[in-house]
C-alpha cells in the first residue's frame, strides 16, 4: 500500500501533484491512500518515497472536465479522513470514463456530490451563524467571532465576510485557523482557542430580547428548528441558550393565551378607529360617470369581480359622439384601470388615427367590466366572457350609454355587438352596415382589433386591418 | 404615557410583527460594501441567521414601527380593540437596531411594517424615512423589506420601491367577503390594485436591452403576499385558487400560507385552537407544485374529495393516488413534465434523472441514490429491472404509504 502525506488538511497543491504522478505511473486507486495533517497511516503504509514528477516532464494528457476541479475544491474541504481517496479515485476512473460526472448515480460520484453538498451547507451556515462581538482596542473598533465550521470553510468563506463587512475589522477564529481584515487586505492565520475571543458585547441582550419575541409559542415546530439550525452550532449562537427555556414556557403560554377571555376595548384608542369601507352595491343607474365608475367596484352581479384587480368602466369626453365598446378589459388593462391600454389599444389608436378619429373625442369601453382570465403560471390567459356574464353587465353598458348619449356605437367582436344589441350577430357577415337600437341610436359592427393581432400571415393581417380601419371610416362618415 | 426602554419596545414590536410568515432576504440584486461608505451585503441566495423553536427562519429584523392602530382586523394582535401593550420607535431607533445587529451578523437586513396611524400617507412616509436613512445616510447595502399600506398615495410606494428589495401589501384572507367580515377598515379592492401598481412598476423598472439609460430602481426583490389560513372557511382548493390568480396577476415572488394562531386578548369571532401547523405545510406543498411542477390549482384540488387537502399524504401523492392511470412512468423514456408527476421526484431528482439516461439505463438502484426514498416512488415508476405490477392500483396503497405516526396535532382543548 502506497502513502502519500499531504502538507495540510487542505493541501490541494499538493494532492494534484501527487495525484498526477500517481496517475502516471499507473498507481491504481486501491493501493494508495492519502493521508493529511496530523493523521496518522497504517503501520504497514510505505511512505511515499518517490520523488515527485518533474513539473516540466511531458505528461499524457490529464485534462478533466471543469466540473470535475470544481467538484474537487469542494470535497477536499470536507472532514472526511478518505476525501482526498475517493476524488483520486474519480481521476483515474475519468481518465477511461469520460462521462462519468454525468452519471450522478454511480456510487463515488453520489458519494462527492453528497460531500459537496455538505462542505457547501458548511459554508453557508457559517454565513449564517458567526456572531461578532465588538471590542476597542488600540486601533479602535474591532469584530470579533470564535466559531466552529462542520468543515474546513474558513478561507473559503472569508471573503464573503469581507464582501458585506468591508468597513469593519474583524477576526474570525475557529479551530481551523483564523481570517483577518484590515480594512485593506484578508489574511489568514493559524488555528485559534475559543478563549482568544470577547465572551460577550451589550447588544447580545437586545437580540436575545428579539429572539425570544418573535417566536409564536402557538407553533412548536423544534425538528424544523434543528434541521436547519443543528445542535452542533448551538454552543456559540449566544440566543440558543434561551431555547430549552422557550419550549418548555410554550405550551403554558398558549394555555394561559387560550384561557383568558378578551379584555374590554381601550376608550381612548377606540377613539381614533377608521371608518368602516362601505360598498353598497348598486341597485339604481348611478347618476355620473365618474359615480358609475366607483359604483362598479362594487359590482357582484357575475362572478368575474372575483379574481380580476377592478371593474375598467369607460374613458373618454362625457358627451362623446362615438361610443366604441371591446369585449372585457385585458391583463394590462386590469392593472391600470382604464379600457384599451395594452397591445390591443395600440393596434386600435393607430386605426383611429389612420381613420381621422380622435380618441380624445371618443368614449372608449367594454361590454364587460372585469378582467375574465385564467391563471398560468407567472400569466393570466384572456378567456371570452359568456353569454351569462355579458348579460350581467349589460346593466353597466346601458346606464354608461344612457349617461354619454353616443349619436354612433361602434362595437368591436362579437361580445361587443352582444353586449350592446342583446343578441348574437355573425360580426364577419354584419360588420360596417349600421343596425337601429330601439332608441334609433345606430350600432356599427367591427372586428376587435386583438383578432388582427392574432393573424399570423403578414399579408392578411394588412388586409384586415385595411377593412378595419375602412369600418372606422364608416363610423366617421356617420357621425 | 410611560417612556418605555429600548429593549421593553424591542419586545412589544417583535412580538406584534411576527405573525407576518414572511422572512426571505432573497430576490436582491447582487451587491456589497466593497468601495462604500456603509455595510451590507445581498448575494442573491438568502441566508436564515437563526431558528427559533416554532420552526421559522430569523432573517431579517422584523419588526413594527409601531403597533399603535386605527384598524379593527379581528384576526391581529394589534387591532384597536385589543388590549396588548402599545409602543412605538422612532425611525432613529429602528436604524440603530438594524445597523447595530447586522454588524454583528444577527440579520440579513429589515422587515418594516406598522400599525396605521393618523392615515395610510403619513404611516408609509414613515417606513419610507426609515429606509431613506438606511439607504442615504448609512449606505446601508443590507436587505430591506417593506410592507406597504395599500392605501396610501402611489408616489409613497413608487419611493418605498426605490430603497427596498422586496415590497409586500398582505391580501390576509382568501375570501374577499371574509376580509370585509373581519378587517371592516380594509378594502380587499385597495389592496389589489397596490399589488396590480407593484407589478407595472417592477416591469416598468426592468431593464429593456434597448435601453440605454437605466429605469430607476424599483424593489428588485419583487412583491410577496401573505394569506391566513383557518381563520375563515375557505377550503383549499380555494385557497390554492387565490394564489394561482395572485401569482399570475401580480408576478408574485411568493405567497405565504400563516396557519392562524391564537393570539393574545383574541377577538371572539375566531376559532381558538391550536394552528393548523400541517395544513399550513399541505397547502406550501401544493403550492410548490403549481410553480415548479406544473399543476394548475383545479388539477390539485380535483384529487380532494371536499375540496381539503389530504393532511396525511403530500398534494402529490394524493394527485397520484387519484390519478392511477396515468402511472407506472418508465423512468429511461418519460418526458421531464411526466417525472416532475411522480411522487418522490423532485426537480433536482427529475433533472438528474434525465442527464443520467442519456449514458446508461436506469436500474432501482440509480433511483435510489439519486432521490431521498424510494418507498414513495416505487408503485408510480418502472426501471430496467424493476415494474410495479398491481402495486400502482393496490386498494390498499394509501394506506402502505402512509407512515404510521403518532398523531402530531393533539388538541389541547
Amino acid at each position: 500500500m502506497r502513502s502519500v502525506h499531504l502538507a495540510s488538511e487542505t493541501d490541494l497543491e499538493g494532492w494534484r501533484e501527487a495525484a498526477r504522478g500517481l496517475l502516471v505511473e499507473g498507481v491504481e486507486p486501491a493501493a494508495v491512500r492519502f493521508r493529511a495533517g496530523d493523521a496518522q497511516g497504517s503501520l504497514f503504509d510505505q511512505p511515499d518515497r518517490l520523488p515527485p514528477v518533474p513539473r516540466n516532464t511531458p505528461l499524457p494528457v490529464l485534462s478533466v472536465p471543469r466540473a470535475f476541479l470544481d467538484l474537487v475544491e469542494q470535497v477536499a474541504l470536507h472532514r472526511s479522513e478518505d476525501r482526498f481517496d475517493l476524488l483520486y479515485r474519480l481521476l483515474w476512473r475519468l481518465q477511461r470514463e469520460r462521462a462519468l460526472l454525468h452519471i450522478a448515480s454511480d456510487r463515488d460520484v453520489a458519494d462527492a456530490m453528497e460531500r459537496a453538498k455538505n462542505v457547501s451547507r458548511a459554508a453557508h451556515k457559517m454565513k449564517a451563524f458567526v456572531r461578532f462581538r465588538r471590542i476597542e482596542d488600540e486601533d479602535g473598533e474591532h469584530w470579533i467571532a470564535w466559531f466552529e465550521p462542520a468543515h474546513r470553510v474558513l478561507e473559503r468563506t472569508a471573503p464573503f465576510f469581507q464582501r458585506r463587512f468591508t468597513t469593519m475589522r474583524w477576526t474570525i477564529l475557529t479551530p481551523d485557523g483564523t481570517a483577518h481584515w484590515d480594512l485593506e487586505r484578508l489574511s489568514f492565520g493559524p488555528p485559534a482557542m475559543k478563549d482568544q475571543a470577547p465572551d460577550g458585547d451589550d447588544v447580545e441582550e437586545f437580540w436575545k430580547t428579539y429572539y425570544a419575541s418573535t417566536f409564536n409559542p402557538a407553533r412548536l415546530k423544534t425538528k424544523m428548528m434543528q434541521s436547519e439550525m443543528p445542535r452542533r452550532y448551538w454552543a456559540n449562537l449566544p440566543e440558543a441558550a434561551l431555547i430549552p427555556g422557550m419550549i418548555r414556557e410554550a405550551e403554558a403560554r398558549l394555555g394561559t393565551m387560550v384561557a383568558t377571555p378578551a379584555s374590554p376595548a381601550n376608550a381612548r384608542l377606540m377613539k381614533a378607529i377608521a371608518p368602516v369601507v362601505q360598498r353598497p352595491e348598486p341597485v339604481s343607474a348611478p347618476d355620473s360617470l365618474a359615480a358609475l365608475s366607483e359604483a362598479a367596484q362594487a359590482c357582484r352581479r357575475c362572478p368575474l369581480w372575483r379574481d380580476a384587480t377592478q371593474a375598467v368602466c369607460g374613458k373618454g369626453p362625457a358627451r362623446a359622439d362615438l361610443m366604441i365598446v371591446g369585449e372585457q378589459p385585458g391583463d394590462q388593462e386590469d392593472l391600470a384601470g382604464e379600457p384599451f391600454v395594452g397591445p390591443a389599444g395600440q393596434v386600435l389608436d393607430a386605426a383611429l388615427a389612420e381613420a381621422g378619429l380622435d380618441r380624445d373625442r371618443v368614449w372608449i369601453t367594454n361590454a364587460v367590466k372585469h378582467f375574465k382570465h385564467e391563471p398560468r403560471g407567472k400569466r393570466r390567459l384572456h378567456k371570452t366572457p359568456d353569454a351569462g356574464e355579458v348579460e350581467a353587465c349589460r346593466w353597466w353598458l346601458d346606464a354608461e350609454r344612457a349617461l354619454v348619449k353616443p349619436r354612433l356605437i361602434v362595437t368591436l367582436g362579437a361580445t361587443a355587438a352582444l353586449g350592446v344589441l342583446g343578441h348574437k350577430i355573425a360580426v364577419t357577415k354584419d360588420r360596417g352596415r349600421p343596425i337601429r337600437l330601439e332608441d334609433g341610436t345606430p350600432v356599427l359592427p367591427t372586428v376587435h382589433p386583438s383578432y388582427l393581432l392574432r393573424l399570423p400571415d403578414e399579408a392578411t393581417r394588412a388586409a384586415e386591418r385595411a377593412r378595419f380601419i375602412d369600418d372606422l371610416k364608416t363610423a366617421r362618415a356617420l357621425l | 404615557m410611560a417612556r418605555l426602554d429600548l429593549r421593553r419596545k424591542l419586545e412589544i414590536l417583535a412580538d406584534a410583527a411576527k405573525y407576518d410568515a414572511s422572512c426571505a432576504s432573497s430576490g436582491a440584486a447582487k451587491r456589497n460594501s466593497v468601495g462604500g461608505k456603509g455595510i451590507g451585503s445581498t448575494e442573491g441566495m438568502g441566508i436564515c441567521h437563526a431558528y427559533t423553536p416554532d420552526g421559522r427562519c430569523v432573517s431579517l429584523l422584523k419588526i413594527l414601527l409601531t403597533n399603535f392602530c386605527i384598524y379593527d382586523c379581528a384576526y391581529c394582535i394589534n387591532r384597536v380593540s385589543s388590549n396588548v401593550p402599545r409602543a412605538r420607535f422612532s425611525v432613529q431607533e429602528v436604524v440603530d437596531l438594524t445597523l447595530n445587529f447586522y454588524r454583528r451578523n444577527y440579520i440579513e437586513g429589515l422587515f418594516l411594517s406598522s400599525g396605521i396611524v393618523q392615515s395610510g400617507d403619513y404611516t408609509m412616509e414613515e417606513l419610507v424615512r426609515v429606509a431613506r436613512m438606511l439607504r442615504e445616510e448609512h449606505d446601508f447595502r443590507g436587505y430591506i423589506h417593506l410592507k406597504l399600506i395599500p392605501e396610501a398615495d402611489p408616489d409613497l410606494v413608487a419611493q418605498a420601491g426605490l430603497y427596498a428589495d422586496r415590497l409586500s401589501a398582505n391580501i390576509e384572507l382568501p375570501r374577499d367577503e371574509a376580509l370585509a367580515r373581519l378587517a371592516p377598515q380594509k378594502d380587499a379592492g385597495v389592496i389589489k390594485r397596490t399589488m396590480g401598481q407593484v407589478r407595472q412598476r417592477v416591469e416598468a423598472a426592468r431593464p429593456a436591452k434597448k435601453d440605454r439609460m437605466r429605469p430607476p430602481r424599483f424593489a428588485p426583490g419583487g412583491q410577496s403576499t401573505q394569506l391566513i389560513i383557518g381563520a375563515d372557511g375557505a377550503p383549499d382548493g380555494e385557497i390554492l385558487e387565490r394564489s394561482a390568480s395572485l401569482y399570475g396577476g401580480y408576478g408574485l415572488r411568493r405567497v405565504y400560507y400563516s396557519a392562524f394562531s391564537p393570539i393574545p386578548d383574541s377577538s371572539a369571532q375566531l376559532p381558538l385552537s391550536k394552528p393548523p401547523l400541517i395544513r399550513e405545510h399541505r397547502l406550501y406543498q401544493a403550492d410548490w407544485l403549481m410553480r415548479f411542477y406544473g399543476f394548475s390549482a383545479p388539477e390539485i384540488a380535483s384529487a380532494t374529495p371536499d375540496g381539503m387537502l389530504d393532511l396525511a399524504v403530500d398534494p402529490k401523492l394524493g394527485w397520484a393516488l387519484a390519478n392511477r392511470a396515468s402511472f407506472p412512468v418508465d423512468v429511461n423514456l418519460a418526458e421531464r413534465e411526466t417525472l416532475l408527476r411522480v411522487p418522490g421526484l423532485g426537480v433536482r431528482s427529475v433533472d438528474r434523472i434525465l442527464k443520467v439516461r442519456r449514458y446508461r439505463t436506469l436500474r432501482l438502484e440509480d433511483i435510489q441514490r439519486l432521490t431521498r426514498s424510494l418507498d414513495k416512488i416505487r408503485p408510480f415508476i418502472t426501471t430496467l429491472d424493476w415494474t410495479p405490477g398491481g402495486l400502482t392500483d393496490a386498494v390498499d396503497l394509501r394506506a402502505r404509504l402512509v407512515k404510521p405516526q403518532a398523531p402530531e396535532q393533539l388538541s389541547l382543548f
